[in-house]
């Protein structure tokens, strides 16, 4: 594949280890942590750990939309689901995200509820279009790179009238995750040397949403594309700068992303959102101004005001690691149900169960077996 | 069709195959039924077994020994680029009973139709199937027809059984993969899934990607003269070739050693694979097989193999190898290792 395979190449990738190899100064730590779910899945499937000097690991952060999504909003949309004439319509990966009790969406659509597949939100706005009957609820998460889409299908019900279709959000938000997790202070907070910045959503926002990253922590940061010579090549950067001793927010994938971003993409974002005073995200709790809801002027289109819901307290399963794990702080190896109660047929936690999830990625790419094969 | 019908028998007006459909009476038992097997079925499937017109065909078998398939087909939608539903259930159990390294003789058909089906549809459908078995040589010989009220089926359901005698001297089975043996693919994976995803409303996209759907016993009788001592055959067919490895791995007791780069895929599927965040080794596959043998006759199948019509782009995409924990691996092309683990859930698009 044109424009694919030149972002795989063997060739290059050894190159590429060569140099960061030759970079690291030995006795020195070097701790990346890699935001985006999409960045973990990579160094799995290509094996990138393999090629790297010991002294440099990769830490996965919090960059997946699906395992961020705390346990009660889950629980909510199951109750949304259940209500007469609902049609809940969501994105595979949320499908199988255990909630309280052990139930799931999948749970409550095999129990009756109205839950349907989509791979878009223009995929919801149809099914209204043709069950005009039904109550279409599109189940909205992601970060900055899926809110665009939901706005368009937003703006779209409004201009044809819609009115059976509505959204619950839980969109968030990139750059306070980020200051929160830099703010966790030892020893809960986990000691993170640079910063692998995030990729698709950057597309979006652009590079200056970062500046505080170095400014206020001094961390470096670089913004790297999803391919495995994208991943490698910001390593290369991040190991540079924080060699040199400085902290500064670097491009990697500059064929994509601007230091404005998508202009277009945000105006919409902002004519068809506001931001929340705070909301609740799985592993690092309760942030100021980190999602978004629906502004004023669609208030009629917001699932959460049309369908007001109310669910028990979210129990979280015990003994499951997916917090710690979402903050860097631990390994998916680390948690006690990885592999034995906890695995891709019966996932306990949403790392287990999203295919950018640091645990399905363990798992999936078998490093924990491989390591343990090793040792 | 199994129905007994007399031949005295006659309808006030012929079905209307054009504007009709599937109502209840049409799974009655009645009249209606009888007019839906006779001016359908029969006339589309005709052969000298099913004009027995018994609730059973009757036949004697070859000698040697006989293997049974059965395979319910289920699938949406109904007409893909490349097949439909009926040559697709007519594939699907030929293959199942080739990958024993048998030859087909029969096969028997279980229809179960919703209410509201155009009738226009289902003799599209009978008439695939019977050009599927004509081709195949292998007809369908005693078959069964329901309905089911509207809402309560996908439009057409599916089931084939097929019968067939395996040779004397051929022992393939999933448990007989041996360290050192090789692992030969007969084609491009991944065509059939990517067809039938281009199709599905949602996503939406073009490709000149069509179903891969066909009947490989043929490929398999040009393989086993070639190669008497295959040790094991299967189609990578739902969960694609990863999951079928996988299951040779754990019958068999050993592991797998892939090479990523030896594995054909066409460019157009790799493509709709990246975009939408699948990975065609878990994608379904409706006219490919994989063989593994013992090494020294490797290159003696894979020529055999490229030498018919169904294998001309075969490779040779790894080997067995010794592991307790019955490992797929993979060399990447990026020169990494990764497991090729079982599928867990459905493949889905991925969403950042």
């Amino acid at each position: 594949m044109r424009y694919i395979d030149e972002f795989r190449d063997q060739a290059v990738a050894r190159g590429l280890a060569e140099a960061i190899a030759a970079a690291v100064e030995p006795g020195r730590e070097y701790r990346l942590m890699e935001f985006c779910g999409g960045h973990t899945h990579a160094i799995f499937r290509y094996g990138v750990p393999d090629l790297m000097p010991a002294n440099l690991r990769f830490v996965h952060g919090p960059g997946c939309p699906v395992c961020v999504l705390p346990i009660a909003r889950l629980d909510q949309a199951i109750a949304l689901a259940e209500r007469h004439r609902v049609t809940l319509c969501t994105y595979g990966d949320l499908m199988r995200v255990p909630a309280s009790g052990g139930r799931s969406l999948l749970t409550a659509k095999a129990g009756g509820a109205d839950v349907r597949l989509v791979y878009s939100t223009q995929d919801a706005l149809a099914l209204a279009r043709r069950e005009p009957d039904r109550q279409v609820v599109f189940l909205a998460i992601g970060f900055e790179t899926t809110t665009p889409p939901t706005a368009v299908a937003l703006k779209a019900a409004r201009a044809e009238g819609l009115t059976n279709f509505s959204v619950f959000c839980n969109h968030v938000l990139t750059p306070p995750a980020l200051r929160a997790i830099l703010a966790a202070a030892a020893p809960d907070g986990v000691q993170i040397d640079g910063i692998l910045g995030p990729s698709h959503v950057s597309t979006v926002i652009g590079s200056r949403p970062y500046a505080f990253v170095p400014e206020v922590f001094g961390t470096p940061l670089v913004i790297a594309g999803f391919e495995p010579l994208d991943v490698m090549h910001a390593t290369l950067m991040l190991v540079r700068q924080i060699n040199a001793g400085e902290h500064r927010v670097e491009n990697q994938y500059t064929r994509a992303v601007t230091e404005a971003g998508n202009a277009k993409a945000q105006a919409l974002v902002n004519e068809v959102f506001t931001r929340r005073a705070a909301f609740e995200w799985r592993g690092l709790g309760w942030l100021p101004d980190s999602a978004l809801a629906l502004a004023e002027a669609y208030a009629d289109l917001d699932a959460e005001r049309r369908f007001p819901v109310e669910v028990a307290a979210a129990r979280e399963v015990k003994g499951c690691d997916c917090p710690s794990i979402l903050r860097g702080v631990k390994r998916p190896t680390d948690c006690r149900l990885f592999g034995t109660a906890c695995t891709p047929q019966t996932p306990l936690g949403a790392c287990m169960v999203s295919s950018e999830g640091a645990c399905a990625a363990y798992w999936s790419y078998g490093r924990f077996r491989a390591a343990g094969r090793a040792a | 069709m199994g129905d007994p019908m007399g031949t005295e028998r006659r309808f006030s007006a012929r079905l209307d195959l054009a504007g009709g459909v599937i109502e209840m009476s049409h799974g009655a038992g009645g009249r209606a039924m009888a007019q839906l097997v006779e001016e359908l079925f029969r006339r589309h499937l005709d052969n000298p077994l099913l004009a027995q017109q018994n609730d059973q065909a009757l036949f004697t078998p070859p000698p040697g020994r006989l293997v049974v398939s059965t395979d319910g087909h289920v699938i949406a939608p109904l007409f893909f680029p490349g097949g439909d539903i009926g040559c697709l259930a007519v594939h699907g159990t030929l293959n199942d009973v080739a990958m024993a390294g048998a030859r087909p003789l029969y096969l028997a058909a279980g229809f179960i139709l919703e209410e509201g089906l155009a009738l226009a549809d289902l003799e599209r459908i009978v008439a695939s199937m019977a050009a599927a078995a004509n081709a195949a040589g292998v007809p369908i010989v005693t078959g069964d027809t329901k309905v089911v009220e509207r809402g309560k089926g996908d439009g057409c359901f599916i089931t084939t059984t097929g019968i067939g005698v395996v040779p004397d001297g051929v022992e393939i089975s999933g448990d007989r993969a041996r360290p050192g043996d090789a692992i030969l693919v007969s084609g491009t994976i991944g065509d059939h899934g990517v067809a039938i995803l281009s199709q599905r409303e949602s996503l939406g996209f073009e490709t000149e990607i069509v179903s891969d759907t066909a009947a490989l016993h043929g490929l398999v009788a040009a393989m086993v003269a070639a190669v008497p001592d295959i040790h094991c055959l299967r189609d990578p067919t739902r969960g694609g070739l990863a999951t079928t490895l996988n299951e040779l791995a754990r019958q068999s007791g050993g592991g797998m050693q892939l090479r990523e780069a030896a594995i054909p895929i066409r460019p157009a599927v790799a493509a709709a694979c990246e975009l939408l965040g699948l990975d065609p080794l878990y994608i379904a596959n409706e006219g490919k097989l994989v063989a593994i043998c013992p090494p020294a006759q490797a290159e003696r199948l894979l020529a055999a193999m490229r030498a018919h019509p169904l294998g001309v782009e075969a490779a040779c995409i790894g080997e067995v190898v010794e592991d307790p924990h019955g490992f797929v691996q993979m060399e990447t092309r990026f020169g990494g290792q990764r497991i090729v683990d079982w599928l867990a859930g459905d493949p889905l698009p991925r969403i950042c």
